[in-house]
Order: C-alpha cells, then sequence, then structure tokens
C-alpha cells in the first residue's frame, strides 16, 4: 500500500465566499478502504465531488489514481465508481434496463458479474427500481458502481438513510468486492458504528478541514482516555496532545493522542475506541464516569 | 469449521480472529489439518474487511498454527495440539472451579471476580500504566 489513489495538497473548495473545503493535505493508500468521518456539512461531499472531477478545486490540487481528474475526465471516470448521496437511480427503469444502461456506458462492464451479484441479493431484474425497498435500491446503485470493475469506489453517505440490517448487507457488498478485486474504497459517513470493521483508514473533517489522517490501526494505538487528578492536565498537556476533557470535582477525564508512552503512576490509561475517538475529535463528550457506572 | 464472532471489547479485529483460532486450536476444537474458512467466507460471516482478516492469518502462519497451501486454502498445521494436554486441562479447570466457588462464597459477583482475573493476568509492568 504505498501508492496514493488520492492525493490532495493543499486542496480546496470555495462555493461564494464560503470555504467547504480548506488545506486538505492527504494521501489515501491505493488497496484501503478509507472511511471519511464528519458531521453533515464538513466537507466530505466536496472532497469526493473534487475526486470524481464533478467540481473544480478553487485552490491547491487533487490526484485520483495517478491523474488530474479534470484533465483526464474521460479516460478516470471508466477508473472510478461513484455513488452518490441517496444513490439517485432512474425509478421507472427496470433493473435490468440499469444494467444495460451501465453496460452501454463503461466499456469494462461485467455483466455477468453485476447479474450474480444481484441474483445473490434476489433482486428481480425486472421489477422498476421505484419499487425496491431503499436498502435494494442501494444495492442496485453499488452494482452499477461495481459493473464496471473500477480501480476506486467512492460512495458518498451510502448507509445514511437505510436500517441497520440493509447497513451490514450494503457492508458487506463491499467488503466481498474488496477481497475479490482489491478495489480502493472510499466512503464518507456521519454514521460512526461499524466503520471499525470496515475500514483500514480514516479521515476525520471537521468545519471544512482534515482533523485527522491516518490507518485507524496507528490512530486507535496512538489515542488513550487518562482519569486521574484534578491538579494534573496542565503537566499532560506539555507531552501529549489533549483532544477532550472533561472535569469534575474530584477527577479530570483527558482524550490524549499520546507522543510516546503515557509513564505517569497518577494517571490511569484507558484504551479507547475508534468511535470514541472520532467523537471526542468532533467535540462530543462520552462520559467515562456514566460508562463505568454502567459497566459496574 | 470454525465460527468466527465478535466482540466490541476494544480488542482488535484481526486479534480477536487469531485468539478465536489459537483457542479452538488449544480446546480441542480445531484439529490438524482441518480447514479454515477462506478470506471471502470470513468476510462474508462478519462483514469486516478483507485486509483484517489476512493479517490474522498471517499472524497464525507466522506463529506456526496454520499453514496455507497455494490455490487450496488455508489449514490448521500438523503436529500443533491441544495445550495443555486433556488430563491435564481437567485438573486445572477443577482447580479453577474450586477457586470460582471459593470467590463467589467471598461474596465476589462474576464482574468482579472477570476484573481480578484479568488484573492478575496482565503481565505486572502493564498493570498500572501501558
Amino acid at each position: 500500500m504505498n501508492a496514493a489513489a488520492i492525493r490532495a495538497q493543499g486542496l480546496g473548495k470555495r462555493y461564494g465566499t464560503t470555504w467547504a473545503l480548506r488545506d486538505c493535505v492527504l494521501d489515501i493508500p491505493a488497496g484501503s478502504v478509507t472511511a471519511l468521518v464528519g458531521p453533515n456539512g464538513a466537507g466530505k461531499t466536496t472532497l469526493l465531488k473534487l475526486a470524481v472531477g464533478l467540481t473544480r478545486p478553487s485552490a491547491g490540487s487533487i490526484e485520483v489514481l495517478g491523474s488530474s481528474p479534470r484533465d483526464d475526465e474521460r479516460a478516470l471516470m471508466h477508473r472510478i465508481g461513484f455513488v452518490a448521496q441517496d444513490h439517485p437511480l432512474h425509478l421507472r427503469f427496470a433493473v435490468d434496463e440499469m444494467l444495460a444502461l451501465g453496460r452501454h456506458l463503461n466499456p469494462t462492464w461485467n455483466d455477468e458479474l453485476a447479474r450474480e451479484r444481484l441474483a445473490r441479493l434476489r433482486i428481480p431484474l425486472d421489477r422498476k427500481v421505484g419499487k425496491l425497498s431503499g436498502g435494494q435500491q442501494a444495492q442496485v446503485a453499488l452494482t452499477l458502481a461495481l459493473g464496471k470493475q473500477p480501480e476506486l469506489l467512492l460512495l458518498d453517505e451510502p448507509v445514511a438513510s437505510l436500517d441497520p440490517l440493509a447497513r451490514r448487507e450494503f457492508l458487506n457488498t463491499v467488503m466481498e468486492a474488496v477481497s475479490e478485486s482489491a478495489v480502493t474504497v472510499v466512503l464518507s459517513s456521519h454514521i460512526v458504528a461499524d466503520l471499525e470493521r470496515v475500514c483500514d483508514h480514516l479521515v476525520i473533517l471537521s468545519e471544512s478541514r482534515p482533523l485527522l489522517v491516518g490507518s485507524i490501526d496507528d490512530v486507535v494505538a496512538s489515542h488513550r482516555l487518562l482519569t486521574g487528578p484534578c491538579t494534573d492536565s496542565p503537566g499532560v498537556a506539555r507531552v501529549h496532545d489533549v483532544i477532550r476533557a472533561s472535569h469534575t470535582k474530584r477527577q479530570t477525564t483527558l482524550l490524549v493522542r499520546a507522543n510516546g508512552h503515557v509513564y505517569d503512576a497518577k494517571w490511569q490509561v484507558h484504551e479507547v475506541d475508534l468511535e470514541e475517538i472520532v467523537l471526542a475529535y468532533l467535540g462530543y463528550g462520552v462520559d467515562v464516569h456514566e460508562r463505568e457506572a454502567v459497566a459496574s | 469449521m470454525i465460527q468466527f464472532h465478535l466482540e466490541r471489547n476494544g480488542v482488535p479485529t484481526y486479534l480477536q480472529l487469531v485468539q478465536q483460532v489459537q483457542q479452538a486450536v488449544r480446546l480441542g476444537v480445531l484439529k490438524p489439518g482441518d480447514q479454515l474458512p477462506t478470506v471471502k467466507e470470513v468476510v462474508g460471516m462478519l462483514t469486516i474487511n478483507p485486509n483484517t482478516v489476512l493479517r490474522a492469518y498471517r499472524q497464525l502462519d507466522l506463529e506456526g498454527m496454520i499453514e496455507g497451501r497455494r490455490g487450496v486454502g488455508t489449514f490448521v498445521a500438523g503436529g500443533v495440539a491441544p495445550v495443555p494436554p486433556d488430563d491435564d486441562r481437567k485438573a486445572l479447570r477443577g482447580a479453577l472451579e474450586r477457586w470460582l466457588k471459593a470467590a463467589r462464597a467471598a461474596g465476589l459477583e462474576d464482574d468482579a471476580i472477570a476484573t481480578l482475573f484479568a488484573d492478575t493476568l496482565r503481565p505486572p509492568a502493564l498493570s498500572r500504566v501501558a
């Protein structure tokens, strides 16, 4: 995983006077499954649109699969699968008409693969898309994107509107595609649950800027939750990056990005899972005292 | 064939897979020559990243616990045996059951017992601060 599937350097996009994305520097490694996480309006869709060339940067540059999306649009489009938010489809088309469209538009289309996938999901080919459930529509949109056998699959909030079962089934199809073809996947989401099991890289976007970019293993390994005496947090902040602090009368809880090991007998060190780390970056408090009260 | 499952317990996913294979071998549930599910099957079973499965299998391979046969599949390596042997395991289990009885008699609840056990099991250097 050394080549970057997407490389942004000083990338920015401005609409009027508002920056939808700015100061964006990141590498998304080829072969990775990357979660693009952040609240609504953080710039996730803008970044994906820049990657597929649907919009042009106002600042900096973006390189996708080694070329610039605007210069090389046609050639690049065949190599990228993109499922936009709410997976727009022609609702009056039958499923097999959508497949015919995919076959017609994409020289690398694999019809057999697409049909096999839909058969496995028991989605009837003669059904009008508008008559399918939300989960099935999402699967059809995904099948169309995968049918062109892309090197890069971009999914914008693919599971936001789905119920938990449909969400799991959708991600299952994505993961099976990854195991078959080593496609690079970037999926944006404001739902953090499930991402830890399917993604290996993470980009946290907030207020139009990337806050954290890295492999999930590194991210989880470098963050710790510390609980200790109130008096001591300035000492910790000198050595480690404090992402979130909460205080009670007797105790302080810090979520830190640790620079090296945390050696200090005064602090209890806990591991934190990805969801807690992401929420801390996005500024939501997950109160450790409540958690412990529930656990005991 | 082994049926993997995942728990939300803070243990990384790949390590949960590694531990489940190790445990199945130790308990004799998996025996030398038994086949493990393919990466794609595990992915389909658990909806996880295939790289995670590959990583778990790589580690088990390095430990000599499993071996990949090209084009055939992944198998439990020859020569791995339940550790400890059945008789010892029975004796140890008996001792543990007696200890558990004593702990419960002393008023410990299951959570407290699990905490005490985990804390004792952890290497001394890690028990305080990572």
